[in-house]
């Protein structure tokens, strides 16, 4: 799950990570009050979308009086932002960060990943700040030193200094570092962070540490124990069909094609897209129902897969093991009477069940057109697309 | 011969009274593997099935003698079960449960280190040796024993895979269902390794998925090591980067972990990739024939 760079920064407040002062404002006025409030002599106006990016976008000014505070607010309140991260149709600017001001020395890369290699959590700094690091990493990969981290310990002291020290921060502030950095591993792993980058971190005249931007992303399976990091999605930046999905536990991503699709188990769900496409055809979502799937489940997939007008067709491609075909099969007959489909529907069904599946369908008196693998389900539902 | 489990493997399920562990131990015990207890705390001293019910897996071990464990525990309880199959000194421990935390995941793997359990998934189907044991989740009615060894980090994909050898007449050893999450137990490479050594696996089919460098990694182990042909299959093809395809370890992030690279890797470590999910049997078929196996893994 994605937050906005305003809470991920009252995260770190609550942790002791220095941050710059600055409140969040969903109007003019409130932006204008904002830096009343903070009285600085510079004050950064910061949209906040869930995209990197903004500033090249024109999204973030620097106002040096309350007037262009209120220029810059109203100039990007309402505007939508198209940045690499975005997709061309950009996203619309809902709310604003309001910031101090402060004065830049140095700017550097920090960030916390899962490394896959070696099961770990591990930093990563770099010298390069205000730089995409994957840039950083195929350009000048040594510059990007790493220190994994054992769960036991935690991050340690003298990881930090060494990364500290590796990155060039001078040695009156390599102190204030270590310190941001360990406040940033307990953040990571208190609040179930998947992901934790502060680009830049800077140093100040002020002799200051502060993370200038920070983007956190937490797991999902950990949310359950994460309640109050739940409450801050935002909804306006997911896709709608995602987010009626996630509330059936549906695994769904939207695509640009008409084959809708769905299917159990993530890695068949991928297979089966790559199987149509490879038949010239276009999927239009990725759909897991997962293994404990209902026939309320099934219906709800259904609905989704439906309310995206390009669908022209639906493949159902189910090899059950922890998921039944019965169930499965259920549901198909109740979604298609609950919704009276008109579109074609071809259905492939296999593994555990199976039979019991089959005659669910057969008996239904349904227009389901079978198929016996997925290749002949995806054949023929590029067929009757067409 | 065959990996991991054979007939005399004797399991416990942990998490037995949840109704999908139900479900699935009945099943168990009807293809035949050897379900000796259960463990649910709280529930111990009754039974489930005829089977007993423990509060401790240490006292199920003590009490049956069970050397592997498939745990369904709920995800926010199961990093903890997984540590208690491994206390108990399990040769096996088996986690079918999908959505664990990564954090739960990362201390799992520490707690692991030096300790004899050899951990497979989480968030996996599970593995079977045809005929002899099945743990896990996988329908067993597809599979048929015979030579060929399946390794996925999918476990529909590998229901896929090992359905079409059936048909075609070609047998399995065992598959192996490593899971779909970033951090896990088992690897590719593992499995690899135990189908190297085994001498009743003849060829294995692999089947990887975009995420990570897994894949490529177990390339470059199969062109130093493996004296056994080894195909392949990349799922996520058409996968979008930057969107977790369903599996949690199924993303491509910054530019990292497409199936095109991979496919690229294991071509060049002298992996035949199928080109489809549809052909990965005619796909091992074909490469048995020209390595002259054909008529050794064809078993029925």
């Amino acid at each position: 799950m994605n937050i906005h760079e305003y809470q991920g920064k009252q995260i770190m407040r609550d942790f002791g990570v220095s941050v710059p002062n600055g409140y969040v404002a969903y109007t003019v006025d409130e932006a204008v009050e904002a830096a009343e409030k903070l009285g600085s002599s510079v004050t950064v106006v910061k949209a906040q979308i869930h995209a990197g990016g903004r500033g090249k976008a024109g999204g973030v000014k620097i106002a040096k009086n309350l007037d262009e505070v209120r220029t810059y607010a109203d100039e990007i309140l309402g505007s939508t932002l198209v940045t690499h991260q975005t997709g061309p149709e950009g996203k619309e600017v809902k709310r604003l960060l309001i910031e101090e001001g402060c004065d830049i020395q140095s700017e550097y890369y920090v960030g916390l990943v899962l490394d896959r290699a070696t099961s770990r959590v591990t930093m990563m700094a770099s010298e390069e700040g205000g730089t995409e690091i994957e840039e950083v990493a195929s350009e000048t990969p040594e510059k990007i030193f790493k220190e994994v981290i054992d769960p036991v310990t935690g991050l340690t002291p003298f990881q930090a200094r060494r990364l500290a020290f590796n990155i060039n921060i001078p040695k009156e502030a390599v102190g204030k570092a270590v310190k941001f950095m360990l406040g940033l591993y307990d953040v990571f792993v208190k609040k179930d962070c998947s992901v934790a980058e502060i680009n830049p971190l800077v140093t100040t005249g002020d002799g200051d540490v502060l993370a200038l931007d920070t983007k956190l992303n937490f797991d999902d399976n950990a949310l359950f124990r994460q309640k109050d990091i739940m409450e801050l999605r935002d909804l306006d930046e997911e896709d709608p069909k995602e987010v009626e999905a996630s509330k059936y536990d549906l695994s769904y991503i939207a695509l640009d094609g008409n084959i809708g699709c769905m299917v159990n188990g993530a890695g068949l769900a991928m297979a089966t897209m790559d199987t149509i496409k490879h038949y010239s055809g276009d999927p239009a979502n990725f759909l897991d129902v997962g293994g404990g799937a209902t026939t309320e489940k099934v219906t709800e997939a259904f609905k989704i897969i439906l309310s995206d007008d390009n669908v022209k067709g639906i493949f159902v491609n189910i090899f059950g093991g922890i998921m039944k075909c019965d169930v499965i099969a259920e549901g198909v007959v109740e979604a298609t009477k609950q919704i009276g489909l008109t579109l074609p529907l071809v259905v492939r069904l296999e593994g555990t069940n199976v039979e019991d599946g089959k005659k669910i369908l057969d008996e239904s008196g349904l227009n389901i057109t079978s198929a016996d693998s997925m290749a002949e389900g995806a054949q023929k539902i590029v067929e009757l697309v067409k | 011969m065959s990996v991991f489990i054979n007939k005399d493997t004797k399991v416990i399920v942990q998490g037995i009274t949840g109704s999908t562990a139900l479900f699935h131990t009945k099943q168990m015990v009807e293809y035949g593997t050897q379900i000796v207890g259960g463990v649910t705390p709280g529930k111990g001293g009754t039974e489930v099935e005829g089977i007993p019910v423990f509060n401790t897996v240490s006292e199920a071990v003590e009490k049956t003698g069970a050397n592997a464990s498939v745990i369904y525990v709920p995800a926010p309880f199961a990093a903890d079960a997984i540590m208690e199959a491994t206390d108990a000194e399990m040769d096996l421990a088996i986690c079918i449960t999908e959505h664990i935390p990564v954090l739960d995941m990362i201390k799992v793997k520490r707690y692991m280190e030096g300790r004899k359990t050899r951990l497979v998934g989480p968030n996996c189907p599970g593995v079977i040796t045809p005929d002899e044991c099945k743990i896990g989740i996988m329908p067993g009615y597809i599979h048929k024993k015979g030579h060929v060894g399946v390794v996925s980090r999918s476990g529909t994909l590998t229901y896929e895979a090992v359905h079409q050898l059936s048909e075609a007449g070609i047998g399995q050893s065992t598959a192996v269902g490593i899971g779909g999450d970033p951090v896990n137990g088992t690897d590719f490479i593992d499995v690899l390794k135990a189908f190297n050594e085994d001498d009743d696996t003849e060829a294995v089919i692999m089947i990887g998925e975009i995420g990570g460098t897994a894949e490529e990694e177990a390339a470059e182990w199969v062109k130093a090591n493996m004296n056994k042909p080894v195909v392949g299959f990349i799922g996520g093809r058409t996968a979008p980067p930057g969107k977790r395809m369903g599996h949690a370890g199924a993303i491509i992030s910054g530019g990292k972990g497409t199936a095109d690279e991979k496919i690229r890797v294991m071509n060049e470590c002298g992996i035949q990739v199928a080109e489809t999910p549809s052909v990965m049997g005619e796909t091992l078929i074909e490469v048995l024939k020209n390595e002259n196996l054909f008529d050794k893994c064809k078993t029925h």
